[in-house]
């Protein structure tokens, strides 16, 4: 997909044809680093990288670079999350430059949450950039050596792995497929997708995705993430947007004895895995398991993606 | 149009507290229109107010009256004999009438009754709506003639995200998604194609970024100099 050198021991991975893991590292609301520390021991060596949110769902919680930075000294590969919301295009710029010459190499492209939904709603949102803008800026970054306005990057290009998310349940169904073809033309390397349950339903976007030839030109990270209880099944189902929880997955979890519950909610993610393993284009998975980190190791192995290869 | 909402009436109540005489002055054209500051509300501010000093035990005079325009010198160059009979004017206009009385009358104290809201429509009866935010560079012949940037919580030029969800947006599901109804409107009318193109980061400076915005047309200006 690509001439040049990988950057990253995800993009080696991918550009290699292994089947990537990644996790997620949501960090705390406060300043303490041995909580990262803490959940960083569940997925050093059982995930390719690591993504580390940012203020997600627009909560103040540590800046993402800072995590990353601390994940690269306990010798965990970062991905950071980069949102819109909080950072005009001076910002975000000056925020990668810092993040890249802090070690960070594989960078998420978002809009963001909305404002509305977090711990401070009266704030101002900024989306001085949308996703797919801030896509282009530093892939132009990376390709051409420049900023947004076309100025010279001192020293040279700052090339990241680039990667973008996309929600394969978000309305309107038929329009999703070609909004991810424009992030890829705006320099999305990979992509990783909103939570999956409806495997049926994410199997007909992949179905789209490979006639309009995507899987070609963009490694796609299916999420995954293990339930924890039926209350979350069914406030998953009902009441977060943009999320597809089909009924007998409720229905499963609901029949559960509540202590088995966890152990239930991690068998489904596995299984969940190798569903969606099994899909053509499908060229890894991101394991979201916010607040229960320690579940991940369990999963990768029981998926049969332990151990992680050397690259 | 202008639309705006009336402030809520404590405090209101609180701003003309110091005084005794009030000219509250409506305006005859958007307000009037979106029910917030015309004739008829200026009559029931006023005597809501005459009636909660009335019981305080400290009456206050209220002259009302209503221009055509607050916004513009022409309809609040006539009202001065009023302006100065009064202690301060509580306006009933949108924030540029306020500002308006304000300049036009710099020794006298002018308030605004008024939160101004937005640039709207009634699409029915007492229901108002955004419509535009007076970017100053107007993407609507790209957009199927739906505003992404007053309409789009994000104001995304490149939507739908991720939290449209049956049309609607995630933000609040009072709220119709703008991208869900771009994209519905460019298929009926056989245009998909054109969003495929991806829109660039916008220059925000048309949009106020630039500072303050000023419009001079020279045409205008010379045949007012050569009357």
């Amino acid at each position: 997909m690509t001439e040049q050198a990988p950057v990253s021991r995800l993009e080696k991975i991918l550009t290699k044809g292994y089947f990537a893991v990644t996790g997620e590292c949501g960090p705390p609301k406060g300043a303490d680093r041995s909580v990262i520390e803490r959940k960083a021991q569940y997925l050093k060596g059982t995930v390719d990288a690591v993504n580390i949110t940012d203020c997600q769902t627009a909560v103040v919680r540590m800046c993402s670079m800072a995590v990353a930075k601390i994940l690269l000294d306990l010798g965990i590969e970062p991905t950071m999350q980069m949102t819109c919301r909080d950072r005009n295009r001076i910002a975000i710029q000056s925020d990668l430059l810092g993040a890249y010459a802090l070690g960070v190499r594989n960078l998420l492209a978002l809009t963001g949450d909305h404002q509305s939904f977090g711990n401070h709603p009266e704030a101002k949102g900024v989306f001085d950039l949308d996703s797919i803008q801030l896509l282009q800026i530093v892939h132009r970054m990376g390709e051409e050596g420049v900023f947004a306005n076309g100025e010279e990057i001192e020293g040279g290009p700052v090339r990241f792995f680039l990667g973008a998310a996309e929600n394969p349940f978000a309305d309107p169904f038929d329009f999703r497929p070609y909004r991810l073809a424009k992030k890829v033309k705006a320099g999305a390397r990979f992509i990783q997708t909103q939570l999956i349950y409806n495997v049926p339903k994410f199997a007909q976007f992949m179905q789209r995705v490979r006639d309009l030839g995507l899987d070609q030109k963009v490694y796609i990270l299916a999420g995954v993430g293990p339930i924890k209880s039926y209350g979350a099944a069914k406030y998953m189902a009902t009441k977060v947007p943009g999320m597809d929880v089909p009924e007998e997955i409720v229905e499963r979890m609901r029949k559960t004895p509540k202590e088995k519950q966890k152990e239930e909610g991690i068998k489904i993610c596995v299984e969940i895995i190798q569903q969606v393993k099994e899909i053509p284009g499908v060229a890894g998975v991101h394991i979201m398991a916010i607040e229960w980190e320690e579940a991940v190791p369990q999963i990768v192995e029981m998926a049969g993606l332990y151990p992680r290869p050397e690259v | 149009m202008i639309i705006a909402n009336r402030k809520p009436f404590e405090e209101i109540k609180a701003m003309v507290a110091p005084f005794n005489r009030i000219l509250i002055l409506g305006c005859g054209t958007c307000v009037t229109v979106d029910f917030s500051g015309g004739e008829k509300q200026v009559g029931i501010l006023a005597a809501e107010l005459r009636m909660a000093r009335q019981l305080e035990g400290k009456p206050l005079e209220t002259v009302e009256h209503t221009v055509q325009r607050q916004c513009e010198w022409e309809f609040i160059d006539p009202i001065a004999d009023m302006v100065r009979s009064v202690d301060a004017v509580l306006s009933m206009a949108c924030g540029v009438g306020v500002q308006a009385m304000a300049e036009r009358y710099p020794d006298k104290i002018v308030l605004p009754a008024l939160n101004t809201v937005m640039m709207g429509m009634p699409i029915e009866a007492g229901v108002f709506v955004e419509r535009c935010a007076g970017c100053g560079n107007c993407v609507l012949a790209l957009t199927g003639g739906i505003c992404p940037i007053a309409r789009c919580s994000k104001n995304l030029l490149n939507g739908p995200c991720g939290g449209s969800q049956n049309g609607k947006c995630e933000v609040n599901p009072e709220i119709d998604c703008a991208w869900h109804l771009i994209y519905e409107k460019l298929k009926a009318m056989g245009r998909l194609d054109a969003l495929m193109e991806i829109m660039g980061p916008k220059d925000w400076r048309p949009a106020g970024g630039g500072g303050p915005r000023k419009i001079v047309r020279e045409e205008e200006r010379l045949e007012f100099m050569e009357m």
